[in-house]
């Protein structure tokens, strides 16, 4: 079980508020996606959530137990990959677990399958600088994983890739979501990979930033790419776009 | 093939400028342009390299055991001072026009000083030495530290990293590359901090044979004391070289 609401959460700085009430919720296994235009607050909420910085009002809930505030409980991803020049792919991955005190020997043996899982066998005792960019995308994927109690927070994480890399990364993704148990929330600014990977949608816009709308997208997962081309994506899209213009 | 040869050329095109200054050098000394007792010969040069080769390397043994001495405790102080700083802005603030004001402090001008309270031995080189390289080394990992990315601090903090786990997890190595740099100016300055130290008061090292040949008129062996002291120079900086590729594997993919 892992679930995961914010309630009426406000965030200012200097005086200004950035977001105001915003009232989320995502249920186990599930991928939730955050668009909006630039500006309206997305990554503030994400450092909300992930307790880096503290809300003016408002609580963060995970099972039921009062996060607000507090770091180490979900895991969090930003744009770019982050992992550290100097430290193998197995070390890079292993990290969260060695910082919660498991012995570094340990934790490489406990990754090892799961390196093997997301595509990534051959490359433990690579330097990040050696992997491409897809790989090194899957790589902090799987830190961010092992570091989650089931929630995980990605701000863009695929927006730094070329368009090639992205739809295979989309398409992997899509796949590995089945077997691991992970619920996500997921910051996007391109509309096609939201209806493709989430269940539902929130949108977010305004100044300070509010939740403006949701969308559930009801096609069965795992989508394929095809799902792209339907008239039922087209008219999901249709209605983001709108909202948005709305906003 | 041309290419290939281009790039032997381009690489040692530094041996042919040297091989070019030396045997202008030579010729000047030869067609006595310049009086030879005022400048000696390449040639004569090596000869009072060789010539006094045991002398030398015993002047040599001390000097490099001052430098390293000075050089390690350079070093530790150093980066106890860069990592105070950077953990403490009220550190930060208190020290560093302190540090900046011994800089401005010639050593030329401290030595003597140096000499008089702590003698003839080894303390007043090893201090001087002190002196000399520990500010290189604080200014270097402090901005080594400081430059951390934010971004990956966050990323672990997100991930309930303690300060001493961001630390040592993260700032360490990331200022690992800053160190290095600081570190190849810190030798060169041990040696030189070393010699200009014996200058001024010593029974051994380079320092003091310098003022000794100097003082007997013996160029031929001044130049070859200057040269050895510049060679040691760059074997010790091309050695920090080869340990930073040891520590730093990362950097060679």
């Amino acid at each position: 079980m892992a679930n995961l609401v914010t309630k009426d959460i406000t965030k200012c700085f200097d005086g200004k508020t950035i977001i105001e009430e915003i009232n989320i919720e995502l249920n186990d296994k599930e991928l939730v996606s955050l668009i909006g235009v630039s500006g309206a607050g997305k990554t503030t909420l994400f450092n909300t959530i992930s307790g880096l910085i503290s809300p003016e009002q408002g609580q963060v809930l995970l099972d039921g137990e009062d996060i607000t505030g507090k770091t180490g409980k979900v895991s969090y991803m930003l744009q770019k990959d982050l992992l550290l020049p100097f430290k193998t792919i197995e070390d890079n991955v292993a990290l969260p677990l060695v910082l919660k005190g498991t012995k570094k020997k340990q934790a490489r043996e406990m990754v090892r399958p799961y390196l093997r899982e997301f595509g990534l066998e051959g490359t433990e005792k690579k330097y990040p600088a050696q992997l491409s960019g897809g790989m090194r995308q899957r790589a902090a994927l799987l830190r961010t994983y092992l570091c989650s109690s089931g929630v995980a927070l990605l701000d863009e994480p695929f927006s730094a890739l070329d368009t090639i890399t992205k739809r295979s990364m989309h398409k992997w993704y899509l796949e590995i979501m089945d077997h691991i148990h992970l619920s996500t929330l997921f910051i996007t600014h391109d509309i096609d990979e939201a209806i493709l990977l989430s269940d539902r949608i929130y949108l977010m816009t305004g100044k300070p930033g509010r939740i403006t709308k949701e969308i559930a997208i009801k096609t069965p997962r795992p989508r394929s790419e095809e799902f792209l081309l339907t008239e039922e994506f087209l008219a999901y899209k249709r209605e983001i776009i709108e909202a948005l213009k709305l906003g | 093939m041309t290419r290939k040869f281009q790039n032997i050329i381009n690489k040692g095109s530094y041996l042919v400028a040297i091989a070019v200054i030396l045997l202008v050098w030579q010729g000047v000394c030869t067609y006595e342009v310049v009086p030879s007792f005022m400048l000696p010969s390449p040639v004569d040069v090596w000869k009072a390299f060789v010539g006094d080769f045991g002398l030398l390397m015993m002047h040599t043994k001390i000097t490099l055991i001052e430098a390293g001495i000075g050089l390690f405790l350079g070093v530790v102080l150093g980066v106890v001072i860069a990592v105070l700083m950077d953990t403490n802005q009220m550190v930060y603030n208190a020290c560093y026009p302190i540090l900046v004001i011994t800089q401005t402090i010639p050593t030329v001008a401290i030595a003597p000083l140096l000499v008089l309270w702590l003698g003839y031995d080894m303390a007043p080189k090893v201090v001087l030495i002190v002196i000399a390289t520990f500010f290189p080394i604080t200014i270097g990992v402090l901005d080594g530290l400081k430059s951390t990315d934010k971004d990956t601090l966050n990323l672990l903090r997100s991930m309930g990293a303690s300060k001493v786990q961001i630390f040592y997890h993260l700032k360490v190595k990331s200022s690992l590359g800053a160190f290095f740099s600081s570190l190849k100016i810190s030798v060169s300055y041990s040696i030189i901090g070393a010699v200009i130290a014996e200058w001024l008061g010593g029974f051994n090292g380079l320092g003091v044979y310098m003022t000794r040949v100097r003082k007997s008129f013996s160029y031929d062996k001044m130049f070859a004391v200057i040269f050895l002291i510049s060679l040691i120079s760059i074997v010790l900086m091309l050695l920090v070289k080869e340990v930073r590729k040891k520590c730093m594997p990362w950097e060679q993919v």
